[in-house]
């Protein structure tokens, strides 16, 4: 079959780091604007959900812990910031980059190649839900729902998690037609990910056959992972999902970089 | 004169579609280089491949002396590229820009601000550094452009269309600045649809139709060998072409309304379309390589 040929390596140089250095860059010049939404979106959910729907959902019981709602939110919140950021950075963004601003064109001009540069950007994608998931993190530990010296464990999580949504985002720019329908993926994969992986409430109150589908999402074993983080409760649960994390953040990656190599280079 | 660009039999394909279409030329190290042809010739698919970012279907093709799909970074390295479309990074400044793009070489910082200083004086964008790229305007940009393909100071400068839709000071500007480096040994390599622009510009140059390349040699020379001395110049007319059939030694090309007729001997020509047939407006002139481009494409290079 040639579709294998995409999962091979690609190769990749230590110039995909000024791709990275760009990004910073622009980042840090408009750093004002950008740090908002991070910070506005979980205190939002934090009230909709958390003092909303948790006044009348005071405590929960999950496998075999009690915690209070809040406590059992906080960590999904970090994970759908870890999630929308790599994601939309990577689709969105980078989309924006590729086609209409021709950056990619411009950088493969130079000793960079095209994998380089999708890995650059990939590498930028995973530290904006690192910096998001930074944010949020100490929103929730000023609320007292998550102990700080915990959650810092999550930090590195965050970079890891970050690559796998990125990659995730990349492989849609690579295959999408054009910048209207990524909002297919958005609302068939992203939406439901959000909702159905043990976020807002545990995977164990739906029908069987829907807590198969949701065990495929990845968005599924981040927040087991964090919330095992934040819970003080990591066993081997948590350990299968970083193991499931770690090979789709891999073959994801792999898989983005030459679909995007196939779209550009011809 | 060592060759520093070699292509033989150079073959591109996409698809069905056949762009580039086995071609062979050399470029000598220190010259200016061009590329002639309409749109569509394959001359931007032609330049793409010698920049490495796009790969060769077949026939070979070096830089430098080292094989394009082996040694792809270290080509990059000592090229310097300008676009024919624009690319500038509109996320930052035109000082920015350069500085960002030099990173991508390695250069260090202070190297990187030295040169980008210098290159913006030299394209006379210095009072335009803190300025915003979609606040310039084309020929700015242009000259950005330009003076981001030499922030690594290439060996080999790679143009396309240079001065597409540019204003003719703007494009003067850029000849100038496209001779002061010459003279400082940089080979440069440029397409364009500019007959005046080639024929100034270029020690040599191909012409290419249809991705082959028809015609190729020192600029006055091709015009001397392929459109004659002079070319007179007149509506197709039914008189006119019997009178034209008549000339044993003349060859001609009609491209709309008008006809072509390139010859040695003006004068006879002249005078015999006037004394023996109606004429229309006529024009005698020195052959160009517009004519030769004529002759060679069927195409009038009018934009
Ligand atoms: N990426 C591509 N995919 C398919 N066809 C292409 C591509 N790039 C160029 N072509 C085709 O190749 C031919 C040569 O194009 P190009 O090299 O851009 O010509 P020129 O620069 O001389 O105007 C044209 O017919 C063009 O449509
Ligand atoms: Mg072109």
């Amino acid at each position: 079959m040639s579709f294998i040929k995409y999962f091979r390596p690609p190769k990749v140089s230590r110039l995909a780091w000024k791709v990275w250095l760009r990004n910073k860059d622009v980042f840090a010049k408009t750093y004002r604007v950008s740090f908002i939404p991070p910070f506005l979106e979980p205190l939002l959910y934090l009230f909709a959900f958390g003092f909303g729907l948790g006044f009348f959902i005071t405590t929960i019981n999950f496998d075999g812990l009690t915690v209070s709602y809040r406590e059992f939110l906080a960590p999904a919140l970090i994970s759908i910031s870890i999630m929308n950021s790599g994601f939309f950075e990577c689709s969105y963004n980078s989309f924006v980059r590729m086609h209409y601003q021709k950056t990619y064109d411009a950088i493969i001009s130079t000793p960079l190649n095209i994998e380089d540069v999708i890995t650059g950007e990939l590498l930028w994608g995973a530290t904006r839900s690192m910096i998001n998931a930074g944010i949020i993190i100490l929103v929730v530990s000023a609320f007292g729902l998550v102990d700080l010296t915990l959650v810092l464990l999550v930090i590195p999580l965050s970079f890891l998690g970050g690559l796998l949504f990125s990659a995730m985002g990349m492989l849609f720019s690579a295959i999408t037609p054009n910048i209207e329908s990524l909002n297919y993926p958005v609302f068939l994969l992203v939406t439901p990910m959000l909702l159905f992986s043990g976020t807002f409430f545990p995977l164990s109150i739906l029908p069987g056959a829907f807590q198969a589908l949701a065990f495929i999402f990845p968005m599924t074993h981040l927040v087991g992972i964090t919330r095992g983080i934040t819970l003080n409760s990591v066993g081997m649960p948590q350990f299968y999902s970083l193991v499931w994390v770690l090979v789709a953040t891999i073959l994801l990656t792999i898989l983005s970089i030459n679909l995007m190599k196939r779209r550009l280079i011809q | 004169m060592p060759s520093i660009v070699v292509a033989k039999g150079l073959v591109k394909r996409f698809g069905n579609l056949v762009a580039v279409d086995g071609i062979d030329f050399y470029v000598e190290e220190g010259e200016l280089f061009g590329f002639l042809g309409p749109n569509g010739a394959g001359k931007t698919t032609t330049m793409k491949m010698i920049q490495c970012v796009s790969p060769k279907t077949s026939g070979s093709l070096e830089v430098a002396g080292m094989k394009i799909d082996e040694k792809d970074r270290e080509i990059k390295r000592i090229l310097g590229v300008a676009p024919q479309e624009n690319n500038l990074d509109p996320d930052f400044t035109t000082y920015k820009n350069l500085l960002v793009y030099a990173r991508y070489f390695d250069i260090p910082k202070a190297e990187a601000e030295r040169r980008a200083k210098e290159l913006l004086k030299f394209m006379q964008l210095w009072e335009k550094r803190d300025v915003n790229i979609d606040k310039l305007s084309t020929g700015m940009k242009r000259r950005l452009i330009l003076a981001r393909a030499l922030i690594n100071n290439p060996r080999i400068l790679i143009l396309d269309e240079p001065t597409i839709g540019l204003d003719p000071q703007s494009r003067h500007l850029i000849w100038d600045k496209l001779r002061a480096l010459k003279s400082e040994g940089v080979t440069i390599i440029m397409t364009t649809h500019y007959m005046e622009e080639a024929e100034q510009l270029c020690d040599r140059l191909v012409i290419m139709n249809l991705g082959k390349i028809v015609t190729s040699g020192v600029p006055a020379e091709i015009v001397k060998e392929q459109a004659g001395k002079s070319v007179v110049e007149t509506n197709i007319l039914p008189k006119v072409m019997k009178c034209v059939k008549g000339f044993k030694k003349e060859k001609y090309e009609k491209v709309g309304e008008k006809i072509y007729i390139y010859t040695e001997r003006p004068r006879h020509v002249l005078s015999t379309l006037i004394s023996e047939c109606e004429l229309g407006k006529v024009q005698v002139r020195e052959s160009t390589l517009e004519d030769v481009f004529i002759r060679l494409t069927g195409r009038e290079l009018k934009e």
